[in-house]
């Protein structure tokens, strides 16, 4: 039955849609839905999944690479290097902690030492896939708890590569002949010299930084500017695909790399453009690795041995669960959040699955041994979701301390909560405005030269098209307060404000229209702030010219100011009747023939009323009248 | 219930401790308008046809400003200059604001005891605002004393709240209809020194 890669296709799709649609509407995580769905269509239930479950597992964990590379996106170099004490303090005590307790629980259980050792570092790893998207999934990511898992995992991910260096020293098994197949046993630096080693790690952790300045903006100007969208998401792809590849080829996680890759452009223009375009790729790719978990799941393995699988699988969870308890103590997170972390951390991750078959390889570990062990991390990988929605349900609405998730983050640097949307002549004066009173806009604008020129002149500037929803939500729109549309073209501000009214309409709207014509169109739709690029300027220099001819400047202030009020007026008057018109195809008459009827009201009424205070000769006559 | 306006006019309201604390006080009451007159007409540009309509509704008018240069910020005297208009506030036919309350909350610097014939200002507050007095009297009004927070630099954030509660009280007073004789019994209606020199 198996075979047909769009037969497999169909079975994965269906899967998740089926499975994640119904955990959702249980109100579970999608991560519950999508190992259920690796179970049902798995080797044990329904069947249509074989033993390519485990190739499926290694190419969907590139769904973790782009995780981690969009994470990285999100956090600035000058906050990640305040996370340091955390990532060092919270990590190493988490892994030395977990080594320790469950060196000691395998070795109890008769394991030989090696054994132990190389199980114990499998089981201090978590799992980034899962904590991490249930994070994310929950909005739990500014919360300290969000942020200790995150530095917890980033450890791991650190320590991973030295773990999986110190493997072959437990062994007697020459490295080449059983390295095949993983990526990690491929790197091409395994036989030299230590040092060696660690030079190329640094080098290309340079590489990176200096690549990502110089090399990735650069390209992802020209892209830009060449205007086909299709090209941005290619290169995208292309960026994280390098910066894996290289990874590969020294021997580091990729997933760290890609993380690291994601901080060098968190600063960059093109922030949210990655963000959005990489987003549904790591949506699907996490989505099939959590599949391909939940299908690699081996019932014949536990029913051959139920009580030792179930047994050793409590105690590695108790064994997590107490140390990241223990860790959050020291770190003083109040119970609930401490609570959270302990269990969204308690299973073993996706790097289990890399260690152990690597030490298989090496001939460290028997088959049964993997085996266990590998049924094992799957298991507890599905566990620790249901755990933690336990804890969710009944433990937490029963503690006193709840931390509002709206708490201002420390670490991560949070969306503005205005928009602006177009840095031509007309925006970047707003911007310039806002800024001088301190209150800094999230800038987007689809001008790839001007997005440039503009960063360098030190302007928070991102390149993009605002008409697609998932570019605004990346800026943060679901936070904004206020949307400032400066754009130039007025069908695109209308588009800009059709997506924003189905979407959000809580964002208030200040809208800059060309002229009339365009304000009337403005406000059929519903917008209230109307800006007229041709209302006040006009004006200003209508008064200078009064000046130069005589009237005095204090009224002429003072009628510029009426004739705004009763322009703006009349504007709302014939919008309506300007709604009423449907035919446009004499738009050029229509608007003539409104422009007559302009100036005949302002004849009729008089613009300039007359102003009587302070008036001598309007006094002398109502004097003379009533003595009169 | 008597119906209060607020004039209250502040350029810096933004950076004023003691006016913060009295408009909170009392610009969410029953019956009370508050006009921040320097929000509403930030151009100078008075709608006066909006404010006179807005008066007539009206019994008692509150100018609320802080005192400076012995008299009002610049809006709270272009308001008085293009609202009270020739032959509606005053002249031969103007009677609209006829036996209405009308009275001035100020808040100053300095405190109370330069405020006097031996002080350095060498006026009492109510000396100097005779003409705000007189304007209101033109206009067929009643004017009282009137409330002054002074001293404001020195004064702790207890006592502006303390001043905050008397404003508050005010308010209270006047919506109830107290006369003008027994204002004057109330201890914050008398808070300037009694002059040696002059009897007011």
């Amino acid at each position: 039955m198996t075979g047909s890669l769009l037969f497999e296709a169909i079975v994965f799709l269906a899967g998740a849609i089926i499975c994640v649609s119904i955990a959702k509407r249980l109100g579970l995580s999608s991560v519950l839905g999508y190992l259920l769905a690796g179970v049902i269509i798995g080797p044990y239930v329904l069947g249509f999944i074989g033993e390519e479950g485990q190739d499926i597992l290694h190419f969907a964990e590139f769904g973790v690479v782009m995780m981690l590379f969009l994470i990285g996106l999100e956090i600035e170099p000058k906050n990640f290097w305040k996370m340091r004490k955390t990532i060092l303090g919270m990590g190493s005590i988490q892994v030395v902690g977990t080594m320790l307790f469950s060196y000691l629980l395998f070795t109890m259980l008769g394991f030989d030492w090696k054994v132990s050792l190389v199980f114990s570092m499998a089981v201090a790893l978590s799992s980034t896939a899962i904590a991490l998207q249930t994070i994310k999934e929950k909005g739990l990511m500014d919360t300290t708890f969000g942020t200790s898992a995150f530095s917890i995992l980033l450890f791991q991910d650190i320590i991973v590569i030295f773990m999986l260096g110190s493997i072959p020293l437990l062994s007697n098994v020459n490295l080449d002949s059983g390295a095949e197949g993983h990526s990690e046993t491929a790197s091409l630096l395994d036989n030299l010299p230590m040092g060696f080693q660690t030079l190329s790690i640094i080098l290309s952790v340079v590489v990176i930084i200096v690549a990502g300045r110089y090399l990735i903006v650069p390209m992802l100007r020209k892209v830009a500017k060449v205007g086909v969208r299709e090209l941005l998401i290619a290169a995208a792809l292309l960026i994280v695909f390098g910066i894996s590849y290289l990874m590969e080829f020294v021997g580091i996680s990729p997933a760290l790399g890609a993380f690291l890759g994601g901080v060098v452009l968190s600063n960059s223009e093109f922030k949210h453009e990655l963000e959005s375009t990489l987003e549904p790729f790591k949506n699907l790719l996490l989505g099939l690795f959590f599949m391909a978990v939940g299908a690699s799941i081996n019932f014949i393995v536990i029913a051959e041995n139920p009580l030792t699988i179930t047994g050793v699988l409590i105690t590695i969870i108790l064994i997590k669960g107490f140390v990241l308890f223990i860790t959050a103590r020291l770190f003083k997170l109040k119970l609930n959040q401490n609570l959270l972390l302990t269990f969204s951390l308690a299973q073993i991750g996706e790097f289990a699955f890399v260690l152990l078959s690597f030490a298989f390889q090496l001939k460290i570990l028997e088959q049964s041994q993997l085996d266990m062990m590998l049924v094992i991390t799957a298991l507890t990988m599905s566990i620790t979701p249901i755990i933690g929605m336990v804890n969710e349900r009944f433990i937490l609405p029963n503690l006193g301390t709840k931390e509002s998730i709206k708490r201002p983050m420390d670490h991560i640097a949070k969306s503005h909560k205005i928009i602006l949307v177009g840095f031509g002549h007309f925006g970047s004066t707003i911007g310039r405005f806002l800024r001088s009173h301190g209150v800094e806009a999230t800038i987007l604008d689809h001008d790839a030269n001007r997005v440039d020129f503009l960063r360098k002149m030190g302007f928070d500037v991102y390149y993009g098209d605002a008409t697609r929803l998932d570019l605004l939500e990346s800026a943060g729109i679901a936070e904004a307060k206020i949307l400032i549309s400066a754009i130039d073209n007025p069908r695109i501000t209308r588009e800009v404000i059709k997506v924003l009214k189905k979407n959000y309409p809580h964002v208030e709207l200040m809208i800059r229209a060309k002229n009339r014509y365009d304000a009337y169109e403005l406000l059929n739709l519903g917008i209230e702030n109307i800006y007229r690029e041709s209302l006040e300027t006009s004006l200003t220099l209508a008064k200078d010219v009064l000046s130069k001819v005589g009237f005095r400047k204090y009224t002429l202030n003072m009628q510029v100011q009426n004739f705004i009020k009763y322009d703006e007026e009349s504007l709302r008057r014939l919008a309506n009747e300007n709604n009423n018109e449907k035919n446009y195809i004499f738009k050029a008459r229509h608007e003539l023939e409104q422009q007559e009827k302009l100036l005949v009201q302002d004849f009729k009424r008089g613009i300039v009323e007359e102003e009587h205070h302070w008036d001598g000769e309007h006094i002398r006559e109502i004097l003379k009248d009533s003595t009169a | 219930m008597k119906k209060i306006l607020i004039l209250f006019s502040h350029p810096h309201f933004e950076k004023s401790r003691a006016n913060k604390l009295l408009v909170d006080r009392v610009k969410r009451k029953d019956g009370v308008t508050l006009v921040d007159l320097y929000e509403q007409y930030p151009n100078f540009h008075i709608d006066v046809p909006a404010e006179k309509e807005l008066l007539l509704e009206q019994d008692v008018i509150i100018w609320h400003h802080p005192f400076y240069w012995y008299s009002c910020p610049p809006l709270m005297k272009q308001w008085i200059d293009m609202v009270l208009e020739f032959n509606w506030a005053y002249g031969p036919n103007g009677n609209a604001l006829q036996s209405k309350i009308c009275m001035n909350v100020i808040t100053t610097g300095g405190s109370k005891d330069i405020y006097c014939s031996e002080g350095a200002n060498g006026f009492s507050v109510n000396e100097f605002l005779r003409p705000f007095e007189q304007t209101a009297t033109l206009c067929g009004m009643t004017y009282y004393p009137p409330f002054a927070v002074m001293g404001t630099y020195k004064l702790s954030e207890t006592d502006l709240n303390k001043y905050a509660d008397k404003y508050e009280e005010l308010i209270e007073l006047l919506q109830d209809n107290m006369p003008a004789p027994t204002m004057k019994n109330y201890y914050f209606m008398n808070d300037i020194p009694q002059l040696k020199t002059d009897a007011i």
